[in-house]
């Protein structure tokens, strides 16, 4: 138990290292988003009604900020399936340390990664002119469930680059990530889309949580009235944890048929 | 285990299947302590999962193999803290420094972490890179990340150490610089099990070879011995003109071979000196003029292509 929280902080440590070493790469990294916040917010904002009426700015915050955790999934995959293809999983599971570390370390990295993300991209609504509305109680209550969405699809990351073994995917990852993004609340309306699109998007796990983050930031949702729109914050807890219960243990056999 | 002789590789019956495609059949491998063995085979012969299965990476479907005395299933957790393990990639971390991979290896190992800095510190040295120890490994050469690698597998000293084609992909003086530090390794009592499909490779380090083709052991021996197996000696006649060639094959006996676009005829030569000056006074007498003679070993490409489906 001592080596496994020592393995998996030395497997952290590790990508701690990659950014000191590459600050370009990182920075670019978390100035993506705040890139299409401008695109968003100043670009397109103009023409975007909310439907109740409201700031598309306040509006736009937190579905950009559930769509950063979404962009996660990319690094991890990434990670994951490029450690698969240059043998350096190999070479773990080849040393004497706990196996478990390779996943948990590679686990806290990506979050840590997200957390600063999303410290970045909060910092850049305040100046845009967001703010949370409801206090710090029902926000900190809305980063958690940020980050429990990225914590799922950690799982999710992690058994596609282990499926994958290399990262040839990685753009169609990278490609997949935006229509998931677009079919969701978390730029625009679901009522503006036709209606069976709009049905799908209001059930994408991403508007889940972005609707739950609008609703704990105090800032203005769409309105939708179907269920899943009008229980956001408790799909926001269901999806994540439904993404984990199936992707942790074929993660964890995923890694397992490495030996077999 | 063998009275007093300790196999630190002890393989038997081993197989493997992934799925309906056997890769392993039965094998069977004995490398005493301190032995250089070289794995040869062609692409697909079978050689990397054995290695694979060795390091505890693949389970093996039937058999068992121990190393250093565990079991490679039973007990992986001790095997893992006796091998080295350096494969066919440079597993390394590009966006690392060298010496950041290494110390992250060695605490990885539980290396205390003084300890781990100051051994990375000192293998960087010992393998040429002190110089560039502090740069990202993707700036390296193939020949440095190779060595980088080979530093890698020998973090804990490991008393066995598996080479998957360490030189696969190096220039000559990468893989002179690699063969250098194996033999280093190999003086210090290291048992290395090295795969390799390069001939001379296996001919200049190991002392014991097998031959494996389609996951079958075909044949195992000191170089030498191998060499023999294909019919040892031969003399070699080129004659100036090819009407000569009967006249020369007559000469050489009644096993003697003809090819007739290089104008060559070989026969066997058991004794090395009697053939040649036989096969020299024969042609003077016979008034025969001759472009080259000599006496020739077959070489250890020979015994492989004679062995292996590569050469059918």
């Amino acid at each position: 138990m001592r080596w496994a929280l020592a393995d998996g902080w030395t497997i952290t440590r590790r990508d701690l290292r990659h950014w000191a070493n590459q600050p370009g790469q990182i920075i670019v990294g978390l100035l993506f988003p705040v890139l299409i916040v401008l695109m968003f917010g100043y670009l397109f904002g103009g023409g975007m009604t909310v439907p109740g009426g409201g700031d598309y700015r306040e509006f736009l915050m937190p579905g950009m900020f559930a769509l950063t955790m979404v962009f996660g999934l990319e690094t991890t995959f990434a990670a994951v399936s490029t450690d698969a293809a240059r043998g350096v999983t190999d070479r773990f599971r080849s040393l004497p340390m706990a196996s478990s570390a390779v996943v948990t370390g590679r686990a806290a990295a990506d979050l840590l990664n997200s957390v600063l993300g999303l410290a970045v991209l909060i910092g850049c609504g305040l100046a845009v002119g967001w703010r949370a509305q409801d206090g710090p109680g029902r926000a900190a209550l809305a980063i958690g469930l940020l980050l429990l969405l990225r914590f799922a699809l950690l799982w999710l990351g992690i058994w596609l680059g282990l499926v994958a073994g290399s990262p040839d995917l990685l753009v169609a990852v990278q490609i997949l990530v935006w229509p998931i993004g677009f079919l969701s609340s978390a730029l625009v309306s679901p009522a503006t889309m036709p209606g069976w699109l709009g049905a799908i998007a209001e059930w994408n796990p991403l508007s889940a949580t972005a609707t739950a983050a609008r609703e704990l930031f105090g800032n203005p949702g769409w309105g939708g009235d179907s269920w899943a729109a009008q229980h956001a914050i408790a799909m926001a807890v269901a999806w994540p944890v439904l993404i984990v219960a199936v992707f942790f243990p074929l993660s964890i056999r995923a890694f397992r048929r490495l030996g077999s | 285990m063998y009275g007093t002789v300790y196999d630190m590789i002890d393989v038997t019956g081993l197989g493997k299947r992934f799925g309906d495609t056997p890769a392993l059949h039965s094998l069977d491998l004995h490398i005493p302590e301190g032995q250089v063995h070289g794995l040869l085979g062609p692409n697909g012969a079978g050689k990397t999962t054995l290695i694979r299965i060795l390091t505890t990476l693949l389970r093996p479907t039937a058999g068992h193999a121990t190393v250093a005395g565990f079991d490679v299933v039973r007990q992986a957790a001790d095997v893992r803290r006796r091998i080295g393990l350096v494969g066919q990639h440079a597993a390394v971390d590009e966006l690392l420094t060298g010496h950041q991979n290494l110390d992250m290896f060695a605490r990885l190992s539980h290396l205390p972490r003084r300890t781990a800095a100051a051994r990375a510190g000192e293998l960087l040295e010992r393998f040429g890179l002190a110089d560039t120890g502090r740069k990202p490994v993707k700036d390296y050469s193939g020949g440095m990340r190779r060595r980088l690698d080979l530093a890698a597998g020998l973090i804990l000293s490991p008393p066995v150490l598996f080479l998957d084609e360490p030189t696969t992909g190096l220039d000559p003086r990468s893989r002179d610089q690699v063969w250098s530090a194996i033999r280093d390794l190999a003086g210090q009592g290291s048992t290395i099990l090295l795969t390799t499909q390069y001939l001379e490779e296996a001919d200049r380090l190991a002392t014991q070879i097998s031959i494996i083709d389609g996951g079958r052991l075909v044949a195992a021996g000191t170089p030498a011995e191998l060499k023999a197996t294909i019919g040892g000696d031969r003399v070699e006649v080129v004659a100036a003109s090819a009407a000569d060639l009967p006249a020369v094959a007559g000469l050489l006996g009644p096993y003697a071979h003809i090819e007739e676009e290089t104008r060559r005829v070989s026969a066997p030569a058991p004794d090395r000196v009697a053939a040649l000056t036989g096969a020299v006074r024969g042609l003077a007498e016979a008034g025969i003029a001759a472009e080259d003679i000599g006496v020739r070993r077959p070489t250890l490409d020979e015994v492989f292509l004679r062995l292996t489906e590569a050469g059918k």
